[in-house]
């Protein structure tokens, strides 16, 4: 579980986040959106240290991460994964290199062990015929997926994904954004996405909180966020055409039925 | 306000450099890091170390043979001055400046080029620390490899200055040996090592620190490795005149 509490982010004069609250459960996806601009990235970086918010507190399971010393973020991170927006793969190394480094790196089995787990996760992405390929040849939701893998090498309890599926196809997004559902739910990860796709809030926003110009303007869960009665959330899920339709033709049939 | 930035810069390379020499979370990853950059620095250097000793090994003795020795001077002044000045300066000091160059460059552009791609911010979400993780590899490994080049470039810089005896036919054979048995003071030999192991560490950790601190994108990638070079090369310039005289004394 994460909480955040009032928390700030300015840049000089710039106020970006002015005072967001909210709690991310454990086994639940958390979905963060917003329109272009509105502070998704730059609250995420707050969440996991890349930024220092200006003001307030993030609590991992009621650890106060922004007090920490550098030591003790340095391990509380060792239980975090987090699939950035534009995958960070480490370029130098091949696709299976990049998921065997967080292994490498810390986890005390031995190599075979290792060597199990990082094949385990290339598997769960679909990915183990490209396990000799450097980043740079594979297409970009293939890197995604490599990033998903290494992010889920540890097993980490907080799961960070920044826009996993822009960029990606139709398809490619649900099976995605299936594969992260699944891995919260299978391993009660505490699950933080940023994005701005209709198809994954409705696919997967277990908990919602949407943000407007750096005020949490609403939170709810999938099932609330059609009928939600608030202008700004309206005005942005509703600007897809389709999304629109799809709200008329329900209140249609709600009607009909009655 | 040039020096508030100055003193600015010097803090956060100082910071920089205490995150650095932590010790390794992983000694394993570590010594193939250290492996490595000793290939990629080190290594992959000797050619353009052999290549530019030997040409200035030869045209120094042209140079002294041609337009500096006359009939009062002793018969091996051109092989003796060829090889004192390779001893002294040229193999530590200017071939540092040169490989400043091409390693500081090299990495600087490959510190920024994964710190705006994100790479290194992925590091650190995984709990290593990416300055000890990068950087010192780094700078041991250049360490480790700059008293290899510089002895290279000393012998590349003596087999030139025999090329102009035995191919150029500028100087005779036993003339340039005589010179460069006469009076040879292994303490030189030492200084110039002593000081290119300051030298390397120069280069590694400014152009790391450029590096590493590049913000935004490719433009700021390319002004890193430009400041890395010009800065690390300063440096050196200044750091070997306090060297020489304090290792001359
Ligand atoms: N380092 C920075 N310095 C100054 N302003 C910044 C910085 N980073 C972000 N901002 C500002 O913060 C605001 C929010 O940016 P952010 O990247 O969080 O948007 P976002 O919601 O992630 O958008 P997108 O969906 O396009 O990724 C923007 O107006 C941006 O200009
Ligand atoms: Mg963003």
């Amino acid at each position: 579980m994460i909480e955040i509490k009032n928390l700030c982010k300015s840049f000089g004069a710039k106020q970006v986040l002015k005072n967001i609250s909210s709690v991310f459960e454990n086994g639940k996806t958390n979905l963060i959106i917003g329109q272009s601009g509105s502070g998704k990235t730059v609250l995420m970086n707050c969440l996991v240290g890349l930024l220092e918010p200006t003001t307030g507190e993030v609590l991992y399971d009621d650890r106060n991460f922004v007090s920490m010393s550098k030591k003790e973020r340095t391990l509380l991170r060792r239980e975090m994964g987090m699939i950035f927006q534009g995958a960070a793969l480490f370029d130098s190394m091949t696709v299976m290199e990049n998921v065997m480094f967080p292994l490498d790196m810390f986890s005390p089995g031995t190599l075979r062990d290792r060597r199990k787990r990082a094949l385990f996760c290339l598997d769960r992405v679909n990915l183990i015929d490209a396990i000799d390929k450097y980043p740079g040849e594979i297409s970009g939701g293939m890197q995604k997926r490599v990033a998903i893998a290494r992010a889920i090498a540890m097993n980490p309890q907080y799961l960070f994904c920044d826009e996993p599926n822009s960029g990606l196809d139709p398809k490619t997004s649900l099976v995605i954004d299936k594969l992260i559902h699944e891995i919260t739910q299978e391993f009660n990860t505490t699950t933080i996405i940023n994005t701005h796709d209709m198809n994954s809030v409705m696919g997967i926003g277990e908990h919602i909180l949407f943000i407007h110009q750096g005020r949490n303007e609403w939170e709810g869960t999938k099932e609330q966020v059609l009928t939600a009665g608030n202008e700004q959330l309206n005005s942005f899920i509703f600007a897809s055409d389709l999304f629109r339709k799809v709200k008329n033709a329900e209140l249609n049939n709600a009607q009909e039925s009655k | 306000m040039i020096i508030h930035s100055y003193l600015t810069s010097l803090g956060k390379y100082v910071q920089l450099m205490g995150r650095t020499f932590s010790r390794p979370e992983r000694f394993r990853m570590f010594f193939k890091q250290y492996v490595k950059e000793m290939a990629q620095l080190g290594v992959d250097s000797i050619g353009i170390v052999l290549l530019i000793s030997f040409f200035i090994g030869a045209v120094i003795c042209i140079q002294i043979k041609l337009n500096i020795q006359s009939a009062w001077m002793p018969h091996w002044t051109s092989g003796y001055v060829t090889r004192e000045i390779m001893l002294l300066e040229f193999s530590s000091s200017i071939m540092c400046l040169i490989l400043s160059g091409k390693v500081g460059s090299n990495i600087a552009s490959e510190l920024g080029t994964m710190r705006t791609t994100q790479q290194i911010d992925a590091l650190e979400i995984m709990g290593v620390n990416s300055a000890s993780f990068l950087i010192l590899p780094k700078i041991l490994g250049l360490v480790t490899m700059i008293p290899l080049l510089v002895v290279f470039s000393t012998v590349s810089g003596v087999v030139g200055a025999y090329a102009t005896a035995y191919i150029g036919g500028i100087i005779t054979p036993s003339d340039l040996t005589a010179g460069m048995q006469h009076d040879f003071t292994q303490w030189f030999l030492w200084m110039g090592i002593i000081k290119s192991l300051f030298f390397a560490f120069i280069i590694a950790s400014v152009s790391s620190f450029y590096g590493y601190t590049v913000e935004g994108g490719s433009i700021n990638v390319g002004k890193a490795s430009t400041n890395a070079v010009v800065s690390s090369s300063m440096l050196i310039l200044f750091s070997d005149m306090f060297l020489t005289q304090l290792l001359s004394a």
